[in-house]
């Protein structure tokens, strides 16, 4: 039986209740990157500690917390300390609250700390207080709250205006107004239309989306679900990259629970609206998180991207009106229809409203997860997450991984927002940073690039199959201190060619690492020419 | 149907809705190089050679794959496009084993064609010379891979023409390659009608037709005409 809305906030209510008849609780996290440090045992461990000491605390497991390379986590409730690096050896002393030196030592404040301080959580605002395995966590916290009161109050336009007024743009990296996109989807007079969370994540060093899809699924199912009847759509589908394993196992559960709570599928929170998602699994290519390759994925044909216009809001999807949001974009939508968009759009900048997380990773002392507000510089980000390891100085920044380009250090306090990342030659891009300190090559680093963007082309047009293999060959001959002027010139001449005449943005956009190197750096790249015999 | 005026290259013409740049240009005498594109089967916009400039469009568009809109400023052959045109089929030249001196197509060959069209008269980027296997499994004709531009022309007229579906693409980027069935070899297919139309469409000399010497293989592509005139006139034959 479907839930309905006095239903779902009794829900809420029972488990606020039991939650706070424990002493105390402890949230461990459940992400892949604690995991894979051993959360699981840890969590097991105290689980177990807690049962045999009176069961008056409670162990849950939580999202990512966003100090990745601290883990595993775990947050106590009480006093909203972190502890760092936890150990079965710290399980009877978290259990019981003993004094501990060891774990004094590695207890911070989840939100005084210098990695926290200056975020703001909107995106990741569950994480470290809901467990994504739950869906009464999830209700507790206010979940499926957005989207009760969308399909109460609200008329399809009236949720398609309050996103515009927001003024999201979409996390994918490009940037397009969502709103605008949903008002395309929207007004097209057609029996289907399909909502699709594009999960693809596939820039290296870049692990927001999974870490949003294996804390909170809940959020992102909601925002779809809110979308869908903004634009009129009954079926909606995630597209995940087949390597985030435990992000699909999170997705299937929550689909799950929500299903069977009639958060999905017909007659919605008793009403006359239905909604169900599916999850297609990626196959390991990088061009599939292009929309039109995507949707020859979901398909079943070849991962291959198609020219544009027409547009997936037109014709996408089965020829139908598609529309097609990252999974952060779908991530913020709860909140906005819950607080408004005049909220969201206090936040931010003029042109870029809201949060961006970031993953940090690279030099840095610390890496993990940011939440700053848009306009943010980025040198504060690289602050946050402690400066270069060991004291080294920032090099350059990394943004928007291959589709990207490098930042010096010069240029750091460019504000985080879509028009200021452009204009100095990158791009706001998903949300992977790499921090690179003096040892790092920038030859070598667009090198890398372009390999990968010669790994992943998918070969349907010219200029990205053949073009990227030469201007791999180039950049190693750089590397190998053969280079010629020619060669610089004719590298030049293929980054022009691929940004104009490839077909889709993995094409285009593959000369750009090259190209800011080049611009930033170019003495690096003057260094590692032949030396030119000396004249007569 | 309506009547669209539009200006390419400076002359004003008439298409009309939903044909696309490349044959209202086509119709007028203007030919824009092409490589992927063939007339009567679907467009993919691959081979990049048929971008064309269009007025008030941020991004250069393929010809082929543009509709023709009331108003349009189109330019086919400006200086920049030349240039692109050339750098690309130099890309397609060193990609594969183009040995014009030894290959059967050699004179009737498109790729050819184009690149003296455009000028190339040398290659400046590094020759791959990939090693690529020729399958000659059919009893008729034959496949050389060293030949292949990665048109997709074949694999849509045995498609959406003959309704076979033999052919397809396998791998992706550098590795991308032409297959039969479930690459499988050419001659032991069962979709496969003998049909040759993929070899007639083949702008290269990739497929041909067996004991074709060198220059021999010449192609001959009019009965796609016929087909496709037939087929959306559901009159399959003449009165």
């Amino acid at each position: 039986m479907a839930l309905t809305p006095d239903e779902l906030t009794e829900r809420a209510e029972a488990e606020r209740e039991r939650t706070g008849a424990f002493r105390e609780r402890l949230h461990v996290c459940t992400a892949a990157s604690c995991q894979a440090i051993g959360s699981d045992p840890l969590r097991a461990a105290l689980q177990a500690r807690a049962k045999s000491s009176g069961g008056a605390v409670e162990v849950a497991g939580t999202g990512c917390m966003g100090l990745c390379s601290k883990g595993p986590l775990v947050r106590r409730q009480s006093d909203g300390a972190l502890f760092l690096e936890v150990e079965t050896g710290d399980v009877p002393a978290l259990v019981e609250g003993a004094p501990s030196a060891s774990l004094d030592a590695r207890r911070v404040s989840f939100e005084a700390h210098p990695f926290f301080a200056g975020q703001l959580r909107i995106v990741l605002e569950n994480a470290g207080r809901v467990d994504p395995e739950r869906i009464d966590s999830y209700l507790a916290a206010g979940g499926y709250g957005a989207l009760a009161k969308v399909l109460a109050q609200m008329k399809p336009a009236e949720v398609v205006a309050e996103v515009t007024r927001s003024g999201l743009r979409g996390r994918g990296g490009a940037g397009y107004p969502t709103g605008v996109k949903w008002q395309l989807v929207a007004k097209q007079q057609a029996d289907t239309k399909y909502v699709v969370c594009n999960a693809d994540e596939g820039d290296p060093g870049a692990f927001m989306d999974r870490s949003v899809l294996e804390g909170d699924p809940h959020r992102v199912l909601e925002g779809m679900a809110i979308a869908a009847y903004g634009v009129g759509a009954r079926l909606g589908y995630i597209y995940v990259r087949g390597e985030y394993g435990l992000a699909i196992a999170r997705l299937q559960t929550a689909i799950k629970q929500a299903e069977k709570e009639g958060l999905l599928g017909s007659r919605i929170l008793d009403t006359h609206f239905d909604f169900s998602v599916q999850i297609r699994i990626g196959a390991g290519a990088f061009v599939c998180g292009e929309e039109t390759a995507l949707i020859a994925s979901i398909e079943g044909k070849r991962g291959e991207p198609r020219p544009r216009p027409p547009y997936p809001p037109e014709k996408g999807l089965g020829g139908k009106p598609t529309l097609i949001n990252n999974v952060e974009t779908f991530a913020n939508v709860p909140p906005i229809l819950v607080r408004g968009g005049d909220w969201f759009a206090g936040i931010g900048t003029e042109k870029s409203k809201g949060t961006k997380v970031f993953a940090v990773a690279g030099k840095t002392a610390l890496t993990g997860l940011i939440e700053v507000p848009m306009g943010t510089p980025v040198r504060r980000i690289v602050e946050m997450a402690g400066g270069v390891a060991g004291g080294g100085r920032v090099k350059a920044i990394q943004t928007g991984g291959p589709s990207g380009g490098c930042i010096p250090e010069r240029l750091l306090d460019v504000p985080v927002d879509y028009e200021s990342l452009v204009a100095v030659g990158s791009m706001m891009g998903s949300g992977g940073l790499i921090v690179m300190d003096q040892d790092t090559s920038m030859v070598d680093v667009a090198r890398y690039f372009m390999e990968f963007c010669r790994d992943e082309s998918c070969g349907k047009c010219v200029p990205c199959r053949a073009g990227t293999v030469q201007m791999h060959l180039l950049l190693q001959k750089f590397c190998d201190g053969e280079a010629t002027r020619q060669d610089l010139a004719l590298l030049e001449s293929l980054a022009d060619l691929l940004r104009n005449t490839s077909l889709c943005g993995l094409g285009q956009s593959a000369p750009t690492p090259v190209m800011t190197a080049l611009r930033y750096f170019p003495e690096e790249f003057a260094a590692r020419m032949r030396k030119e015999p000396a004249g007569p | 149907m309506t009547v669209k005026t539009l200006t390419i290259d400076g002359r004003m013409l008439t298409g009309v809705s939903g044909q696309s740049i490349f044959t209202v240009a086509w119709h007028n005498d203007i030919k824009i190089p092409r490589l992927c594109h063939l007339g009567g089967v679907s467009d993919v916009g691959a081979c990049r050679l048929c971008l064309v400039e269009v007025e008030g469009r941020p991004r250069l568009q393929t010809a082929c794959m543009t509709e023709v809109e009331e108003g349009m400023v189109v330019q086919t052959d400006t200086p920049r496009l030349r240039e692109y045109r050339k750098l690309l089929l130099e890309l397609l030249l060193a990609e594969g084993n183009h040995v014009c001196a030894v290959c059967v197509s050699n004179g009737h060959c498109e790729l050819q064609q184009m690149a003296a069209e455009v000028g190339v008269d040398h290659v400046r980027v590094a020759y791959r010379n990939p090693r690529r296997p020729v399958d000659l499994s059919h009893e008729r004709f034959g496949l050389d891979l060293n030949r292949c531009i990665h048109c997709t022309r074949c694999v849509r007229t045995c498609d959406e023409v003959e309704g076979a579906h033999v052919w397809d693409m396998a791998g992706r980027g550098e590795k991308l390659h032409l297959v039969s069935d479930l690459a499988t070899p050419w001659g032991d297919s069962e979709a496969c009608t003998d049909c040759g139309k993929c070899v007639q469409v083949c702008p290269t000399g990739a497929l041909f037709v067996k004991g074709a010497g060198v220059g021999q293989m010449t192609k001959d592509r009019r009965f796609l005409k016929y087909i496709v005139y037939g087929r959306e006139r559901k009159q399959w034959s003449v009165p």
